[in-house]
């Protein structure tokens, strides 16, 4: 259980960062952070990032969004899923590799998100939806470094 | 498999028997700090506006206060003796008398980051009185009502969210008429208006205190654009709202001496 609470406070920030205040016309851009950073998680550490933490993590998230309990958490767990059959394949996949396998995973991500949200009635009326999987893929590379050099630093394991 | 199960489970739950209101409140509460983080660089940014002036520009300020002041104060002049006429001729009318509503201040923490959803997060909660259905409005008009209230904060739907709807009059001559949101924060449609109703462009729309959810009488939204098309049976009607729903910073909570008595 080494290093447990650098996988909380990573969460913490993605979680500050997913209701930062953002202008008008970036709001359909926002990257999913929370979705990026359970990415990292689960093809680092599969053993212990798993479904239930996506599970959690998605059910923290409505409550912040303000969204109806289960649609996070329904798409991160099936992020999470994904991630745990892929992890092997992923992690020998080459920078940009990843960020094309992360594009599909955030988009997946999203489309479960709108799923759930026609479900009640407020879906988007256009594509845009899909335009945080871009922005997550184009900040891959960066939240890789950034999560890898914290885990080796603090010794997660 | 066991996750699935659960999340369906939560989704029915609080998609069609709305159990989980109690749950979520809680669970809210717990939510605040990172609210209360992800606000901390626009707080810095006030503190600065605030404390990091020259004096020049504060004594400007001041003087632009006065002259807002004096005018305030001028047109407030008459109101004590209008309200007493008011309520004399309401009395003679048998009409129940307007009471003032009394209101708190409260400050916006958050907005919600899904562009689909209209919300707010502001700092008062279950320990200031706040409860669900509670009217929200700035300095200019009604901006919406609390929909989810936790010890510390609360959750506000505004008025241009697309599930949101409000019983509204015009201020003219008191058409009643419903206004919906659009998803647009610029945009509310008037919904069912016949092509023979007396609406103009300008028109001010104000709470009809219909439905009994907001008191009547705050400014709602200034009607924008009016389509009659004989095709159709009712006329297409945009009004924008007068609050400043993108901007507003601060936002009174109106508790109606109405919710009072039924406390």
């Amino acid at each position: 259980m080494q290093g447990y609470w650098v996988i909380l406070l990573s969460f913490f920030v993605a979680g500050v960062l997913a209701v930062l205040p953002m202008p008008q016309w970036l709001q359909w851009v926002r990257p999913e952070w929370v979705a990026l950073c359970l990415i990292y998680w689960v093809i680092a550490l599969p053993h212990r990032v798993g479904i239930l933490t996506a599970l959690l993590l998605g059910m923290g998230l409505d409550i912040l969004e303000g969204a109806m309990l289960g649609q996070n958490a329904f798409a991160l767990v099936v992020v999470a899923l994904l991630c745990l059959i892929l992890y092997q394949r992923l992690r020998v996949f080459s920078l940009w590799q990843q960020a094309g396998t992360v594009f599909v995973l955030v988009g997946v991500n999203q489309l479960v998100c709108q799923w759930v949200q026609n479900l009640q009635g407020i879906g988007a009326p256009s594509l845009l939806f899909l335009l945080p999987a871009v922005s997550s893929a184009l900040l891959w590379p960066l939240v890789l470094h950034l999560l890898r050099e914290l885990r080796r630093q603090y010794a997660v394991a | 498999m066991l996750a699935i199960l659960v999340i369906l489970g939560l989704i029915t739950a609080d998609l069609r028997y709305n159990r989980l209101e109690t749950t979520r409140s809680l669970l809210a509460t717990l939510g605040t700090p990172v609210y209360w983080v992800a606000d901390l660089p626009l707080r810095l940014r006030d503190w600065s506006d605030k404390y990091l002036h020259s004096p020049l520009s504060l004594a400007e300020e001041n003087e632009r206060l006065h002259r807002a002041n004096l005018i305030l104060q001028g047109r407030s002049q008459q109101m004590a003796s209008l309200q007493a006429e008011n309520v004399r001729l309401r009395a003679l009318l048998n009409s129940s008398a307007l009471l003032r509503d009394d209101v708190l201040v409260a400050e916006l923490i958050g907005v919600s980051p899904d562009p689909v959803r209209h919300q707010l997060v502001i700092n008062k909660g279950l320990a200031d009185g706040v409860f669900v259905g509670q009217p929200l409005i700035d300095a200019d008009g009604l901006m919406g009502q609390i929909v989810e209230v936790s010890a510390i904060s609360s959750r506000a739907l505004l008025i241009t969210d697309a599930t949101h709807s409000i019983p509204v009059q015009v201020n003219r001559n008191g058409v009643r008429a419903i206004a919906e949101g659009t998803g647009s924060l610029g945009a509310l449609e008037i919904r069912h208006v016949s092509a023979t109703t007396d609406i103009e462009l300008g028109d001010l729309l104000v709470t009809s205190g219909l439905g009994g959810r907001f008191p009547e009488g705050y400014p709602v939204a200034v009607v924008t654009e009016i389509e009659r098309d004989p095709g159709r049976a009712f006329a297409r009607v945009v009004a924008r709202p007068s609050a400043a729903l993108d901007r507003s910073r601060h936002v009174l909570l109106v508790f109606s001496t109405q919710d009072r008595r039924g406390n």
